[in-house]
């Protein structure tokens, strides 16, 4: 008993000690400022450096939260409780917030760095007139490959995934949307459809890629690509830029039959407590040079203009990352499919992973 | 006995050496000049200034140790009273019934626990931050102190204690002196693993946090769509060099005064 | 009685954690699991969860539940017993527990590379001779990072269980010359039973449930329960069709606890000497 009691006391101690220390860095950090702003965003999805510049610049205190997944993020601001200013959700998500008034809108006046996106990237169906929401970055869904490991194949088709000298080689994202995506752009369908004929075409196209599945995951691709573990992997583009940045050796493509177009952006949640700061925020990282120094930072495309004149013309230049107007058309951006639909995608995603087993 | 107590070292090592193995591969890339876990490029010490550098990385950390010290004293405390409760109930079916509540903890997914622990507190009020979070992990790591208490309880013969109850003993003196003493080694074992699930804790960790308050596990998982960087590696072979010093530090200076005793015990 | 009202006071902080945090989120999960996605009162989560896909899930859960745990045992209980048996067994066993505490996504990333096609384990392969084996993305992963989760939860118990074992009966065991083998199924092994059940309980009920494994070490090719109610709650954001998933998870459970409660002589017998 003695040696137990002895045990919480010391624990209660060191409690009481990492307090006092966490005090004194708070302090010493200068975050307990009056005017703050909570941004809520993808981890390492912002450089730092600008957090600090802007704190430095406005005088308010950013408090930055991470999330892991759109609909974490939008579970967490439904229920409230919490006050967050900014989030960073992709454009699917934002018809859906705006759907369940979870947004409030952004005042333009407020903004007037809007000016410098690409009108290409304002405007579009998910938001028009950008009432609620600001592009942040944007990309593709495509194949990243290393040619390293395959005589010369190239991937112009998605009909080229099916190869059946691609025997366990393909990685596919663990996302009910962009694989059944790709099946209905292989078979020349909308990824947008509703249509259940459409769909359990798709499922069954995609049930014969089963030989060819090495492995269905998320973010552990960029990892497993880095290394060559796979030939070929369906990602998004941010992720092939992120493989791309360590292994030279890989390719990225946008196969010709189409594919999604995404979009995340800055928002302003229902929770906000600082409305003021939010758009002061979101006016900051739409500046020219500030967003060019965070699509280096981060390696996504950013939809910035002005951004796009101050960064190395080798990577703005890069038409896998930054396509030409007419690639473009034949994207989709996805559609808010109810959740009616959206249950169906999921049930027939799950239908196929459990025949790839 | 010579021949099995060879083969018992080499198993044993063998299972030390897998424990380990991911942990010295992180310390390892830890060293890595390059960005990633995927090729050694050269040494250089850059992450871990990083970490000294980076304030709120380490006022982060200090929360997940907070939290994680916090919770498994006062979950443990909760689920030994509950372990005995239980172990002295007469009736079976009702003993099956409260462990089967028991484990309900343990069976559901993250995601639901900390849904449902999130509609929860917004409905009571609880701002979200620390206190939710504290809540929230003392709530899950309840159910696996009281698994690793029962058997213990259930060793323990009720002649030692009705032997106690007859010499005179108070109903709390049969607690603290009897009980308590018998089933240490199961509070211990407890309170490891309630360290455990609050340090590995994501997805309940995630819901009921908010107001600027993260731990670690949060920060890490919200990393993985962009990579996780190095920094955090470092920041974990550091917090294991600790953490092993720190055991066998208190492990040694508490066995040195008790050696005395011990020795003295003929083998 | 005052012995009576004395011990239930002793219980509060139990019952209460328990009405709040167990039997509160149960009735949650129950009352969402009767509604449909247009918020209708209806039981059609319950009747889909009777189409092929789920029984399937929930079949191959179980299999892979079974075959964890059976592996953790199996490693676990010789490491505790020899764990007993060195000469600093308390810090050993602390020493066990240490790598559990270093984040498991970190450890997961670590067990991608090291299993990797690239990875230092097909390095040594080839050095041997043997040649570059897939070994991430197959049961064989899964199982093996599963048990590594899941080995001190298995350990602890058992080791608890055989520390205080009375010598003098493995002693008196051997000396009425029955042989090794026979000393530990009739005495040892009887004696820790009540470690052994708890380290079940700790292992085989979170493994129906895994989730984040399933994706980064079998690339999906094992599919739970857990990774099923983790899409419905996450993706979807059809939180009836999740709960009922959970729902049926809990029964399960519930019936294992029973079919193992059944056992439970050890505990019972000391109530009927009484």
């Amino acid at each position: 008993m003695k040696e137990i009691i002895r045990a919480a006391v010391a624990i209660l101690i060191i409690c009481g000690v990492l307090f006092y220390v966490n005090n004194q860095l708070d302090k010493s950090s200068g975050r307990s400022g009056s005017d703050t702003i909570s941004v809520y965003n993808w981890g390492e999805y912002i450089d730092p450096e600008l957090v600090e510049r802007f704190e430095e610049e406005t005088g308010i205190t950013v408090v930055y939260e991470t999330f892991d997944s759109n609909e974490a993020m939008m579970t967490k601001i439904e229920q409230g409780g919490t006050s967050y200013d900014v989030a960073m959700p992709s454009e699917y998500a934002i018809e859906k917030m705006k759907e369940n008034d979870l947004l409030i809108p952004i005042d333009h006046s407020k903004v007037p760095n809007l000016s410098n996106i690409d009108p290409y990237f304002l405007d579009l169906p998910f938001d028009p007139g950008n009432e609620y929401s600001i592009p942040y970055f944007w990309g593709t869904v495509g194949i990243a490959f290393n040619p390293k490991l395959l005589d010369g194949q190239t991937f112009e088709s998605w009909e080229d995934l099916w190869d059946p000298s691609l025997k366990q080689e393909v990685i596919l994202v663990d996302g009910a949307r962009e694989v059944m995506g790709m099946g209905l752009n292989t078979l020349g369908y909308s990824l947008n459809t509703k249509d259940e004929q459409q769909l359990q075409e798709a499922t069954d196209k995609l049930k014969t890629l089963s030989p060819n599945i090495k492995a269905i995951i998320g973010d552990e691709i960029v990892e497993t690509m880095r290394r060559s573990e796979a030939a070929v992997a369906l990602v998004w583009s941010g992720q092939a830029a992120d493989i791309m940045y360590v292994n030279e050796d890989i390719d990225y493509a946008v196969p010709k039959e189409g594919s999604n177009l995404w979009f995340d952006n800055m928002i302003i949640p229902k929770t906000a407590a600082n409305v003021e700061g939010a758009h002061k925020f979101i006016n900051f990282m739409l500046d020219p040079e500030v967003a060019a120094q965070n699509a280096d930072y981060v390696g996504y495309s950013t939809p910035n203009e002005q951004a796009i004149e101050l960064m190395d013309p080798e990577v703005t230049g890069d038409e896998r990352f930054y396509p030409t107007e007419e690639m473009r058309e034949r994207l989709e951006v996805y559609k808010n499919l109810g959740l009616e639909t959206l249950g169906k995608y999921n049930e027939l995603f799950l239908e196929f992973k459990m025949d790839a087993q | 006995m010579n021949r099995s107590s060879k083969l018992s070292k080499v198993y044993l090592a063998l299972v030390f050496i897998i424990l380990y193995t991911p942990i010295f591969y992180l310390i390892f890339y830890s060293f890595n000049s390059g960005g990633t876990m995927s090729s050694f490029k050269s040494f250089s010490l850059e992450h871990y200034k990083a970490v000294f550098a980076d304030t709120r990385l380490i006022m982060i950390l200090i929360n997940t140790i907070i939290i994680a010290l916090l919770s498994a004293l006062i979950s443990t405390a909760i689920g030994v009273i509950g372990a005995i409760g239980i172990v002295y109930l007469k009736n079976r079916k009702s003993r099956n019934a409260l462990l089967s509540l028991n484990n309900v903890l343990i069976v559901s997914p993250d995601v639901i626990i900390g849904a449902s622990f999130l509609i929860l507190f917004t409905m009571v009020g609880v701002k979200l931050g620390f206190a939710s979070v504290l809540i929230s992990h003392i709530a899950f790591s309840v159910p696996i102190v009281v698994i690793m208490v029962l058997p213990k309880l259930q060793e323990m013969s009720s002649t030692l204690i009705d032997a106690a109850l007859d010499l005179g003993a108070s109903k709390r003196e049969v607690l603290s002196r009897v009980i308590i003493p018998y089933i240490k080694p199961g509070i211990f074992a407890g309170f490891f693993l309630a360290l455990t699930y609050s340090l590995d804790d994501f997805a309940v960790t995630f819901f009921v946090t908010g107001n600027g308050f993260t731990t670690l596990s949060v920060e890490i998982y919200s990393m993985a769509r962009a990579g996780i960087t190095l920094t955090i590696n470092a920041l974990s072979g550091l917090l294991f060099i600790v953490t092993l010093l720190l055991v066998l530090g208190y492990y040694f200076v508490t066995n040195r005064t008790k050696n005395p005793l011990r020795t003295g015990v003929p083998k | 009685m005052q012995n009576n009202t004395n011990r239930s006071y002793y219980l509060v902080p139990y019952f209460g954690w328990m009405m709040l945090f167990v039997i509160a989120p149960l009735v949650l999960v129950i009352y969402f699991s009767l509604f449909d996605l247009h918020g209708n009162f209806s039981f059609i989560n319950y009747q889909n969860f009777f189409t092929s896909v789920y029984l399937k899930l929930t079949l191959s859960s179980f299999w892979y539940a079974f075959l964890i745990t059976a592996f953790t045992l199996a490693i676990a209980y010789p490491t505790a017993y020899w764990l007993t048996k060195t000469k600093h067994k308390q810090l050993w066993l602390l020493l066990i527990i240490i790598p559990s505490w270093i984040n498991l996504l970190l450890k997961t990333y670590a067990f991608i590379g090291i299993f990797g096609v690239k990875g230092p384990l097909n390095k040594l392969f080839e050095s041997m001779g043997i040649g570059t084996q897939q070994i991430l993305y197959t049961d064989f992963s899964f199982i093996f990072v599963s048990v590594y989760i899941f080995i001190p939860f298995m350990i602890l118990p058992i080791f608890n269980s055989l520390d205080k074992m009375n010598p003098t009966l493995i002693d008196a065991a051997r000396d009425l010359g029955s042989s090794t083998w026979t000393t530990f199924t009739k005495v040892i092994f009887p004696l820790t039973i009540n470690g052994v059940k708890s380290g079940i309980q700790a292992v085989f009920i979170p493994s129906l449930s895994l989730f984040m494994i399933t994706r980064l070490i079998a690339g999906n090719k094992v599919i739970t329960l857990g990774t099923a109610i983790e899409q419905q709650f996450l993706v979807t954001r059809n939180w009836g069709m999740g709960s009922t998933i959970a729902v049926f998870l809990i029964m399960f459970m519930v019936i294992i606890m029973i079919l193992t409660g059944q056992k439970d002589k050890g505990a019972l017998s000391n109530e009927q000497i009484k």
